[in-house]
């Protein structure tokens, strides 16, 4: 399964992961090895086969719905990368 | 300071500490001493962490002077950089996480502090934990101990490394793939996957929640289980943990290998071993028929030889959606310098994740991207269950399954670094395990041109016991275990 570049930069653009122009040509070489291997797959029967997400027998866990202290706002925001008093700064999404 | 031998099991340390024979405090001193001297040659940690360290030998050594030790206290541990350690920055290998400190424990973390465990440092591993030699980590490679210019595995690769060349007795590791495993194997020493939900995932960081789990390394399977005993058990903060008490995992100690029914797969005998693997790996199987286990060579998992490709859409998938949160806003690395949000959040997903992170990352979005669901996810996860069911067919009657643990002996540095799919292939026998979601351990079975083999047993759900069983009573037969590198460095 040969990816074309264009696929890759969109993948990317969906990823939300800038790539060079060389970057794309590398990742459409290795994707598309790597998406050769897959056809193994095809090779099994899963008529009827439902779909396993995890492997635990387990569902729906719930706990008391009891208030509990937080983290605080320092602890929070001693990460970030652009801070102004209690908030988080981002750049405006919406031009005005 | 008194002459502590380095060189003994968690266990032995347990016995001498609470004997008095010396110190938590001097253990951890020289511990540190011999750890710092090993990193040039070995790079196994990315942090080390001397002042907790201290701090916690200083609390071990009154919980000790009261009578009050258990099997941990005072005893060293390293712990990948991959577990949320309060105040201490947790990198997962990354230059995304260069210098986010968390405030708060991972679970495991927590449990080993208050069991009395002396943390030394954070491990090396491959970026994210995604990869199977160390080299992805963004700190620069680990060396395996027993050829310096060979890979010791991964991706916990720092964790086996430093357990190995005999700086630490004891070491957290996490497994998604093989990634306690097969640095377990390369390295010379015991690792083991639990099952998953038997251990705690809360602090840790995420790659793919529906595989992995937190395992320990040691150097034989007394100190295997008995960390196993403190780090297992249900957490309110992980709804994937199992309500199941705890047992205690030497119980079975003693009972050796007679009765043992022992599946072979062929299929994993047969080809694609490098040389001198199998070799040992049927001595082992000897050690297990003379002792009266009885071995089964027709059991088969015919599907098990599409696990990789199962793992390779499953886990990347579950990558993507788990590395959407490195936007540069809330922590981590962050790009500044662009002219839209997009591009920013793009630039710092770029310059932060490495090559084999951005490869998942793509081959994930791929995967569960319009149109390609169906084929690639959906199909992956419907094998996954066909899978699953071979592993219950073949523990119908069987108590373990036993295979090698990895293809090869520890591979050169950049030998497979031009070839992902080459890399991948390292897990091809412990996949198929976090698929089912089945425990399993590594065990030392002997050598192959000077390189550690590791022999992988495999067990039902939760039957981590049984194959603690079975690697005690091998190791109690053989001596593969207690083989060390040379000094490292060389005095």
């Amino acid at each position: 399964m040969a990816l074309t570049a264009d696929e890759v930069r969109h993948i990317a653009r969906l990823a939300r992961v800038a790539l060079s122009e060389d970057e794309v040509e590398r990742m459409r070489e290795q994707l598309s090895g790597i998406l050769d291997q897959f056809a193994v797959l095809n090779d099994i029967d899963t008529e009827g086969v439902p779909p396993t997400a995890q492997s635990l027998d387990l569902a729906n866990v719930e706990r008391a719905d009891e208030p509990r202290p937080s983290a605080s706002t320092e602890d929070v925001l001693a990460n970030a990368p652009r801070r102004e008093d209690d908030y988080i700064r981002v750049r405006a999404v919406l031009d005005t | 300071m008194p002459d502590i031998d380095l060189d003994v099991t968690a266990h032995e340390h347990a016995t001498r500490l609470r004997a008095g024979d010396y110190s938590a405090r001097a253990l951890a001193e020289a511990t540190l001493v011999r750890v710092r001297a090993q990193e040039p040659a070995l790079n196994a940690y990315i942090t080390l962490t001397e002042e907790r360290a201290l701090a916690q030998a200083d609390a071990a050594d009154v919980r000790l002077r009261a009578g009050d030790g258990g099997p941990l206290t005072g005893v060293p541990i390293a712990v990948k950089d991959l577990l949320c350690t309060s105040g201490v920055r947790t990198t997962a290998g990354s230059h995304m996480l260069e210098t986010f400190v968390p405030f708060y424990d991972a679970t495991v973390v927590e449990r080993l502090d208050a069991a009395g465990a002396v943390t030394v440092g954070k491990a090396n591993l491959d970026e994210f934990a995604m990869g199977s030699s160390t080299e992805f980590s963004a700190f620069g490679p680990t060396h395996n101990p027993w050829a310096l210019d060979r890979v010791p595995g991964g991706s916990s690769g720092g964790s086996a490394a430093t357990v190995a060349a005999r700086g630490v007795p004891l070491a957290i590791g996490t497994d998604t793939g093989g990634s306690i495993r097969q640095p377990a194997a390369l390295c010379g020493i015991l690792g083991l996957k639990p099952t998953y939900g038997r251990v705690s995932r809360f602090g840790v960081v995420a790659f793919a929640s529906s595989l992995e789990q937190v395992g320990p390394f040691g150097r034989d399977a007394e100190d295997v289980a008995r960390l196993l005993g403190v780090i297992a058990g249900p957490d309110e903060r992980d709804a994937t943990t199992a309500p199941l008490p705890v047992p205690d995992y030497t119980a079975d100690f003693g009972r050796g290998l007679a009765g043992l029914r022992v599946g072979v797969p062929q299929q994993f005998l047969e080809r694609g071993l490098g040389p001198g693997v199998r070799e040992a790996v049927e001595e082992a199987i000897g050690v297990f028929e003379r002792e009266g286990a009885i071995v089964d060579r027709s059991v088969t998992l015919p599907s098990a030889d599409a696990a990789l490709a199962v793992y390779y859409l499953i886990a990347p998938s579950e990558a993507s959606a788990n590395l959407a949160r490195y936007d540069g806003v809330k922590y981590g690395f962050s790009f500044r310098d662009g002219s839209s949000v997009e591009e920013e959040m793009a630039e710092t997903r770029s310059r932060g994740f490495g090559s084999e992170v951005k490869r998942r990352i793509m081959l994930g979005t791929y995967a569960l991207s319009a149109g390609y669901y169906d084929a690639y996810y959906l199909k992956a996860q419907k094998v996954r269950t066909t899978i699953t069911r071979e592993f219950e067919a073949a523990f119908a009657d069987h108590d373990l399954i036993l295979t090698p643990t990895a293809p090869t002996t520890a591979f050169r540095l950049g030998e497979k670094l031009a070839d992902p799919y080459a890399m991948y292939l390292n897990d091809l026998f412990t996949i198929p395990v976090n698929i089912g979601g089945n425990p399993a351990i590594s065990v030392p079975c002997g050598f192959a041109e000077g390189l550690p083999v590791g022999l992988h047993l495999i067990a039902p759900h939760f039957q981590e016991g049984a194959l603690l069983r079975a690697a005690h009573a091998y190791g109690s037969l053989t001596d593969w275990h207690t083989r060390r590198p040379h000094r490292i460095p060389a005095a």
